[in-house]
């Protein structure tokens, strides 16, 4: 296994005006702006938009309306509940889900990476054990086997659970990083001055890994929800409430794919999934240009 | 040393989950059949290949044994079926669709992102990379629906309930033509889907490894000595830039296979990712346990061969003795 060396950039700034700098990037650079706002939109929509929408209730007398009908843009599905107004309300658990997780994983592989490469020794090697053991174990799998048996009707639980299992990655790449790091003369400074392991890996190491740290924190966003979308798809996530994913399940299940007046309700959440996901993606990826300088124009 | 963990780790997951299986397997055959529970438990002994009744210890070491011998146990759905012969006629079809997909996915990615990397800040660069980023967000199972939506339902292309399974029911496996395209028609779709969603991730890595490699000096001495075109492109920059990315293969083979439950789940296509949702779905734990090692083991396995195949490729890597 190789391990990606990403280069670390201004050391010496502080975590602040870096952050700032990233954001002044971002709106240099056309596509990681038009993500920022994607998913800007869609985490106002989805907070704030159930306040305004009506009730989700179940209508007999107007199952599977088509696009377009009147008081239904969406139209509806073979409840009779409106579409749009489950798009609008469907992206709170799903953000919130995938924002939490990717928190978890991110603090942990934080935490755990550092830790190893600071301390090295035997930390360094069960960490590193650990680290390839969840590596190895498909994700999904897992998480399909997990979340089948356990009731995780709580969107907290499920991030939890998604967090938890995806910090390997992450954690093998703050080691290399904190490897390099250690070794710099402020580091060593720090440790002559006694400083103590949990000051100098926080406050002195770590505030110099903060873009590439929240770079892999939107990565981890992104993942999170790709893994969870799925196991709502295939009804191994408890299928109650509503959102995207649970739409998409029942969609799929009630065959609204073969049925040209139900279209609309198995696309929409299919297009807001994507939009979500294409935002994130966009935005990492400048984000990647700013941080790696060798994939600018030469 | 990673197969032996993971093993421990299914034997402990399987005594973890939720209303341990062994135990409520012997409940609910009392229960049904009424027989005594020594009867039941002799039998679970036989499904889980564990004896409920031995100390942990015990059942652990023969619980490990067992699997070294290829050993799963029965499956709990189907009684009669060991989980080794489930496995054996699930896995080789998705091995076959993952692997197809795998290597068209490099190949097109590899052409694509180097043409990107050579027509930089052109139309043709900014579409790539458009479709790539487009590709490379969307999830496997979005694209199967949409496949199946458009590509299936509306256009027409491809009959889906034809194409379900992973050969039509009847026909006899065989090295024939005939068969070939059989199995051609039915992992069409999947591999179409796999090829689609890994595709945009090779192509932008490719572009950004021949990027860094055409800045590196030996191009330019290359470039400075008059060298063709082509054979610049072909074997300094090409060969060069494809190296890092073998590193990758086999982790991106593991994702794959992970992700066959959501593809072959929407397809119909009967591969090991469809029988683990089955497994789940009917709390099949004996079947479960087995996948689950499968699969991680075949990552392992697709782990050590990449690594391998790196070091053969990259001279650097062989000269420092890795591995």
């Amino acid at each position: 296994m190789t391990e990606a060396t990403i280069p670390v950039t201004s050391i010496g700034t502080t975590g602040v005006s870096r952050f700032a700098g990233i954001l002044r990037s971002l709106r240099r650079s056309p596509a990681g702006f038009i993500g920022f706002i994607i998913v800007a939109l869609l985490v106002l929509i989805s907070a704030i938009g159930p306040f305004f929408t009506p009730e989700i209730a179940p209508n007999v007398k107007e199952i599977l309306l088509p696009a377009g009908s009147p008081g239904h843009l969406l139209g509806t599905d073979n409840e009779g509940k409106d579409v749009l107004v489950q798009m609008i309300s469907g992206g709170r658990t799903v953000i919130f889900v995938g924002f939490v997780a990717a928190a978890i994983s991110t603090a942990l592989a934080i935490v755990l990476g550092s830790l190893a490469a600071y301390l090295g020794g035997w930390v360094d090697s069960v960490v590193v054990t650990l680290a390839d053991v969840f590596l190895t174990v498909p994700q999904i799998v897992l998480l399909a086997v997990l979340g089948a048996f356990f009731k995780l009707d709580s969107p907290l639980l499920l991030a939890l659970l998604v967090g938890g299992l995806s910090w390997p990655v992450l954690t093998r790449a703050v080691r290399a990083q904190v490897f390099s790091l250690k070794e710099r003369e402020f580091v060593e400074a720090a440790r002559l001055l006694d400083l103590g392991t949990p000051r100098v890996v926080f406050v002195e190491i770590l505030p110099n890994m903060a873009s590439f740290i929240l770079m892999n924190f939107m990565i981890g966003v992104t993942n999170a929800i790709y893994q969870l979308v799925g196991l709502y798809l295939l009804g191994l996530a408890p299928l109650t409430g509503s959102n995207w994913g649970i739409m998409l399940n029942r969609a799929w299940i009630a065959g609204a794919i073969f049925n040209d007046d139900s279209l609309a309700w198995i696309l929409s959440p299919i297009v807001a999934i994507i939009l979500l996901l294409l935002g994130l993606v966009m935005m990492t990826r400048s984000l990647e240009e700013i941080l790696n300088p060798r994939l600018r124009d030469r | 040393m990673t197969v032996f963990i993971v093993t421990s780790g299914t034997f402990f997951l399987v005594r973890l989950l939720p209303g341990n299986p062994v135990d409520t397997y012997i409940q609910t055959q009392i229960a049904q059949t009424g027989i005594s529970y020594e009867a039941a438990a002799a039998q679970a002994k036989n499904l889980f290949s564990l004896d409920p009744n031995a100390p942990l210890i015990s059942q652990y070491g023969t619980y490990m044994l067992n699997m070294l011998h290829g050993d799963f146990g029965n499956s709990a759905l189907s009684p009669g079926t060991t989980v080794a012969s489930v496995i054996r006629t699930y896995l080789p079809w998705t091995l076959f669709s993952v692997g197809v997909a795998t290597v068209l996915a490099f190949v097109i990615g590899i052409a694509a992102g180097m043409l990107m990397a050579y027509r930089r800040e052109t139309w043709v660069d900014h579409l790539l990379t458009s479709i790539g980023a487009f590709l490379h967000a969307i999830p496997n199972y979005i694209l199967a629906i949409l496949i199946v939506v458009f590509l299936g339902v509306k256009l027409q292309w491809f009959n889906l309930t034809e194409a379900r399974g992973s050969y039509t029911p009847g026909v006899h496996p065989s090295f024939s033509l005939a068969f070939l395209n059989d199995i051609f028609y039915h992992a069409m779709l999947p591999i179409l889907a796999y090829t689609l969603t890994t595709v945009g991730s090779w192509a932008l890595v490719m572009k950004s490894s021949t990027v860094e490699t055409l800045g590196e000096d030996y191009v330019t001495v290359a470039r400075a000595r008059g060298l063709s075109d082509s054979r610049i492109r072909n074997g300094y920059v090409g060969r060069n830039a494809v190296l890092p990315l073998f590193s990758q293969l086999a982790v991106s083979l593991g994702f794959v296979v992970g992700g066959s439950i959501f593809v072959e789940k929407i397809f119909g296509y009967q591969g090991i990712g469809f029988s683990l949702f089955n497994a789940v779905n009917g709390r099949d734990y004996a079947v479960l346990q087995g996948i689950f090692l499968v699969v991680t083991v075949s990552v392992v396995v697709a782990n050590l061969l990449a690594d391998i195949l790196y070091s053969r490729l990259d001279p650097r890597i062989r000269v420092q003795g890795k591995g």
